[in-house]
C-alpha cells in the first residue's frame, strides 16, 4: 500500500524548492496535479541539458527529475475563468503548495483565507524564498543566491582564493524535506482535529539550520570562519587526492589512531604508523602538508575505486570523489534501486532517482515521468473537475489553458 | 503538532537533526546517550572556547528541544529498560552500525513485536542493505560519493567540501521525512514500519544536475571555481564577483529570469554611466546562452565585474534590494545574525536560557510556522542525564532502581 494514496495535492508551484516538496508527496502515492502556465513555463523546463541537444519545453531531464510521478496541467491565472478552475482544483485537494512571490496568490484570490472558506480542513503550504513579512518579503532570489546569504559560499574553498559557493541552487534541497514533514503532522492534526492549516516555510530560515553552529560561534565567541579547503581539526589527514586518469580523485579520511595504521598499512608502509613524527593526531596535524604529499604519492598510480576498496577494507573512511558518470555507476547506489527507469513522452526512457530512504511497507518512488506541458488538460478537466466537452472546448477557445 | 507523540532517539551526529525536527514539531523528545554521554559533546566550538561535554554549541543547536537519559544498551538491564520505553514511543531513531541492534535483540522485528506501531528509522552510511553496507564514511567521504565535492572548488586545485558539515544534516532531515510518511501510513492502517536512510543517497541528491548531464550529453561537469562552464557550449558564466570589500553573487540570466537579474542590473549600471555601448538597448529577455559565444559572454561579464568594483556589498545588497535585481552578498555568519530580514521576523531568533551559564543563547529557531500551532518554545539541549528520574520515575522504576540501575552500569 501507497503511504499516501488518499491524499490529493495542488501544486502551483515552480523552479525546485515547491516542486520537490510535491514531488516526494507523488512518490508516495498522492495523487499530485501541478499547474503550470504554458505563457510562461517553469523556468526548470529551459534548463539544459536538452534531449538530442534540441530545446524544447518537454526535453529538460532536469524539469524532468523535479517533477516525476504529477499530473500537469496548463492553466491561465491571468484569466479570471482560469481562476475559477484553480479554486475548483482546490475543493478538490487535501493540500496546496505555491512558491509564488507573497502576495501573488492573494491578489488572484487564492490566498489561504479565501481558499479555507468552507473548507476548513484544507493544508496549505507557501515556500517563500525570504519570509511572507519582513523588509525583503518580496526581493526576489534563487537557491544560487540564498545559498550565499545563508553563507555556504563564504565557508567553501581557499584562503588565497575567492569563495567556492557551491554549484546549483543548494538551499532548494534542505527546504522540501522540511515542508513534507510539516505537511505531514499537519494532515496528523487534521485527522485528529478535522481542522486544516496554513504553513509558511521560510527557505532562508531552513538553510541557516545548516550553519546554526556556526552562526552561534559568532554571536557566542564572536569567530569568524575562514576557507580552509578540506581540512578538519580532528582528522589528519583529510583530504581529497589525485588517483590515476584525468579528474579522478579519491576522498580520505582519517580520524583514529587506528584508521592511521590502516592506512600505513594499506600504503604499504607500516613503519610509518610507528614515526614520532606522526604517532599522534597533534604531530600529524603539524605535519600535515608532509601527509598529504605522502598519501597523494600513493593514490596518484592508482584508480579512485581501487584506493576506496583497499582503504575502506582497511576500516579506513574512504570514497570516490564521484562525477556525474560515477553516480550513474555507482554499484551502491545501483544495487539499492536508486535510480529508476521510466518513459518520459518526449525525452523517451530515462533515469530518476527515487526518495533518499526506503520504507518496509509503504515504499516510495516515482511512479510515472515528469509530465509535458499541459499533458493531462484532459484528464483533470474533464475527469477530475467534471467539465463537460462543451465548456472543455469553450475554456480552451478562450485561451484559460494557455 | 505533534505533541501527542514521542520519540526515543538514539542517535549519535548522523542522526541529530532528526530528532531536532520532531522536537520542533512538537514531538516528545527524548535523547538516549550512553553513559558518560555522547561523544559528540566534545566538537568544537565549545561556548566562551571552554572545551567542555556540557558546553557544545554543536551539540547544544542539533539537541534543543529534547529531553536526555543515559542507557547502556551494553547490559541487559539497559535493553531491559530501553525495551519498556519502546513500548511508550510512537518513533525510534538510530544511526548504529547496520546489524548492531540486531546483534542486541533490538532490531525491527524485535521492537515491532513490543509495539506493533513503532516507526524504527535507521540512518547508515550507506543504508542497511548493497555491497557498501559495512564500509565507514564521514562528511568528506558521504559527500564525495554524492557527487556535489566533484563539482565544488578551483580548476587548479582538488576538489572541495562545503566548509561545515553537511552530509549528516542532509541524512538528519530526509531521516525524519521519512519518518513522518511512516507516521502518517501508520495513522491509516495502525501498523508501523522500519524507515532505512542511506546518508550516500541523501548527498546524492544535492546535484542539481550532473548525472543528467552524463546521462544525455555524455559531458561531465566540472569544477570551475566561481564561474559555471556551461559544458555544452563552453560558456563560462560568473557567479562570484568581487566588490569593494568582498564579494557578491549575481548570475547573467537571460529569458524569464532577466527580470530580477541582468535587465534591472544593466538599467543601474547604465544609471551610473557604467554601462559599455555594446550592452545597452540589448533584449535579455531573448538572450539565450545555449546560443552565445563565450567572447560575447566574457565581454558583458567584464564590464559587470568592473561596475561591481565601484561599490561596497552593502551597497550592492542595498541598492539592489530598491531595484528589485538579485545581487545577493557573499555573508558570513556574523551578517546571518545582524540580518534585518531575519530580526523582522517576530521570534525567528529564539533566545535559549543556559541557567548553568547565567546567560541566554540567540538560536535559529524553528523554519515552519503552522497557523494551528503555536512555535514550539525550545529548550536547551540536555545536560548529561539530566532527565533519569523523571523518564525512569515514569515508566515505573522505583528511586531505589535507579540507584540499582545506576550502579549496574545501565543508566
Amino acid at each position: 500500500m501507497k503511504a499516501l494514496e488518499d491524499i490529493r495535492v495542488a501544486d502551483f508551484s515552480w523552479v525546485i524548492a515547491g516542486p520537490l516538496t510535491a514531488m516526494l508527496l507523488a512518490d508516495f502515492g498522492a495523487e499530485v496535479v501541478h499547474v503550470e502556465s504554458s505563457t510562461s513555463p517553469d523556468v526548470l523546463r529551459s534548463v539544459w541539458p536538452m534531449k538530442d541537444r534540441i530545446p524544447g519545453v518537454n526535453r529538460s531531464p532536469t524539469f524532468a527529475r523535479y517533477n516525476a510521478g504529477k499530473y500537469g496541467i496548463s492553466l491561465n491565472l491571468r484569466h479570471p475563468r482560469g481562476v475559477e478552475m484553480a479554486r475548483r482544483l482546490v475543493v478538490w485537494a487535501d493540500i496546496v503548495i505555491e512558491n509564488f512571490t507573497p502576495g501573488v496568490m492573494e491578489r488572484l484570490g487564492l490566498g489561504y483565507e479565501e481558499l479555507s472558506r468552507g473548507r476548513s480542513d484544507l493544508i496549505m503550504l507557501s515556500l517563500p524564498m525570504l519570509g511572507r513579512t519582513g523588509p525583503l518579503a518580496h526581493h526576489p532570489g534563487l537557491g544560487v543566491q540564498l545559498s550565499d546569504l545563508i553563507g555556504f559560499g563564504n565557508i567553501t574553498g581557499w584562503a588565497d582564493r575567492e569563495p567556492n559557493t557551491p554549484p546549483g541552487a543548494y538551499t532548494d534541497l534542505i527546504s522540501p524535506y522540511y515542508a513534507v514533514c510539516a505537511l505531514m503532522a499537519a494532515l496528523d492534526y487534521r485527522r485528529r482535529t478535522g481542522k486544516g492549516q496554513y504553513v509558511e516555510l521560510s527557505q532562508y530560515e531552513a538553510g541557516v539550520q545548516f550553519v546554526a553552529p556556526l552562526i552561534m560561534d559568532w554571536t557566542v565567541n564572536g569567530r569568524e570562519p575562514v576557507r580552509r579547503g578540506n581540512r578538519c581539526d580532528r582528522a589528519v589527514p583529510h583530504g581529497v587526492y589525485k588517483c590515476r586518469g584525468e579528474e579522478q580523485w579519491c576522498a580520505i579520511a582519517v580520524f583514529t589512531d587506528a584508521e592511521w595504521e590502516g592506512l600505513c598499512r594499506t600504503m604499504g608502509n607500516a613503519a610509518l604508523a610507528d614515526d614520532p613524527r606522526y604517532a599522534t593526531l597533534l604531530e600529524r596535524r603539524r605535519h600535515e602538508d608532509e601527509i598529504d604529499s605522502l598519501v597523494e604519492k600513493w593514490t596518484a598510480g592508482q584508480s579512485a575505486a581501487e584506493v576506496m576498496s583497499k582503504l575502506q577494507r582497511a576500516g579506513v573512511p574512504a570514497a570516490v570523489v564521484s562525477s556525474g558518470r560515477d553516480l550513474y555507476e555507482d554499484p551502491q547506489l545501483a544495487d539499492r534501486g536508486f535510480y529508476v527507469e521510466l518513459n518520459h513522452a518526449e525525452i523517451g526512457p530515462h533515469h530518476y532517482p527515487r526518495p533518499p530512504f526506503k520504507m518496509s511497507r509503504s515504499h516510495g518512488e516515482p511512479q510515472m515521468p515528469a509530465p509535458c506541458l499541459g499533458q493531462h488538460n484532459d484528464y483533470v478537466y474533464r475527469q477530475i473537475l467534471g467539465i463537460s466537452d462543451e465548456e472543455f472546448v469553450q475554456l480552451l477557445n478562450e485561451g484559460v489553458f494557455d | 503538532m505533534l505533541s501527542p507523540y514521542r520519540a526515543l532517539d538514539l542517535t549519535d551526529e548522523k542522526g541529530f537533526i532528526c530528532g531536532k525536527t520532531l522536537a520542533e514539531l512538537g514531538a516528545d523528545v527524548i535523547k538516549i546517550e550512553p553513559p558518560g554521554g555522547d561523544p559528540t559533546r566534545n566538537r568544537a566550538p565549545f561556548y566562551h572556547d571552554t572545551p567542555d561535554p556540557e558546553k557544545s554549541l554543536y551539540w547544544f543547536a542539533y539537541n534543543a528541544g529534547k529531553k536526555g537519559i543515559t542507557l547502556n544498551l551494553e547490559t541487559a538491564d539497559g535493553r531491559a529498560v530501553l525495551k519498556r520505553l519502546v513500548a511508550t514511543a510512537d518513533f525510534v531513531i538510530e544511526s548504529f552500525t547496520p546489524g548492531y541492534l540486531d546483534s542486541l535483540g533490538l532490531g525491527y522485528t524485535f521492537l515491532s513485536q513490543i509495539n506493533t506501531g513503532i516507526v524504527l528509522t535507521s540512518i547508515a552510511p550507506f543504508g542497511q542493505s548493497g555491497p557498501y553496507r559495512d564500509f565507514k564514511t564521514s562528511d568528506l567521504v558521504s559527500m564525495s560519493l554524492g557527487g556535489y565535492v566533484y563539482l565544488t572548488g578551483e580548476p587548479d586545485r582538488p576538489p572541495v567540501r562545503i566548509g561545515f558539515p553537511q552530509a549528516y544534516l542532509h541524512a538528519g532531515l530526509v531521516a525524519a521525512t521519512g519518518a513522518m510518511i511512516a507516521h502518517y501510513a501508520r495513522q491509516v492502517t495502525g501498523q508501523g514500519q522500519w524507515v532505512d536512510v542511506s546518508i550516500q543517497e541523501a548527498c546524492a541528491w544535492i546535484p542539481l544536475d550532473s548525472y543528467n548531464f552524463w546521462e544525455f550529453s555524455g559531458l561531465l561537469e566540472q569544477r570551475h571555481g566561481t564561474v559555471r562552464l556551461r559544458p555544452e557550449t563552453g560558456v563560462r558564466l560568473r557567479r562570484i564577483w568581487q566588490c569593494k570589500d568582498g564579494y557578491v553573487d549575481f548570475e547573467l540570466y537571460g529569458g524569464a529570469l532577466a527580470r530580477a537579474f541582468t535587465i534591472p542590473l544593466m538599467a543601474w549600471m547604465e544609471e551610473e554611466g557604467m554601462a559599455p555601448d555594446f550592452v545597452r538597448g540589448r533584449d535579455w529577455a531573448r538572450f539565450d546562452y545555449s546560443a552565445a559565444t563565450g567572447e560575447e559572454v566574457d565581454r558583458i561579464s567584464e564590464a559587470v565585474a568592473r561596475f561591481f568594483l565601484t561599490h561596497t556589498k552593502a551597497e550592492l545588497w542595498e541598492g539592489g534590494i530598491k531595484r528589485r535585481c538579485v545581487v545577493y552578498p557573499v555573508a558570513s555568519p556574523r551578517e546571518v545574525a545582524e540580518s534585518a530580514q531575519l530580526a523582522a521576523r517576530g521570534e525567528y531568533w529564539v533566545r535559549v536560557e543556559h541557567p548553568e551559564f547565567g546567560d541566554t543563547i540567540a538560536y535559529p529557531g524553528p523554519c515552519f510556522r503552522a497557523s494551528q500551532s503555536p512555535p514550539v518554545r525550545l529548550r536547551r539541549a540536555p545536560l548529561i542525564g539530566e532527565h533519569n528520574i523523571e523518564v525512569y520515575t515514569e515508566l515505573g522504576f522505583s528511586g531505589e532502581d535507579i540507584v540499582l540501575l545506576k550502579e549496574a552500569g545501565a543508566i
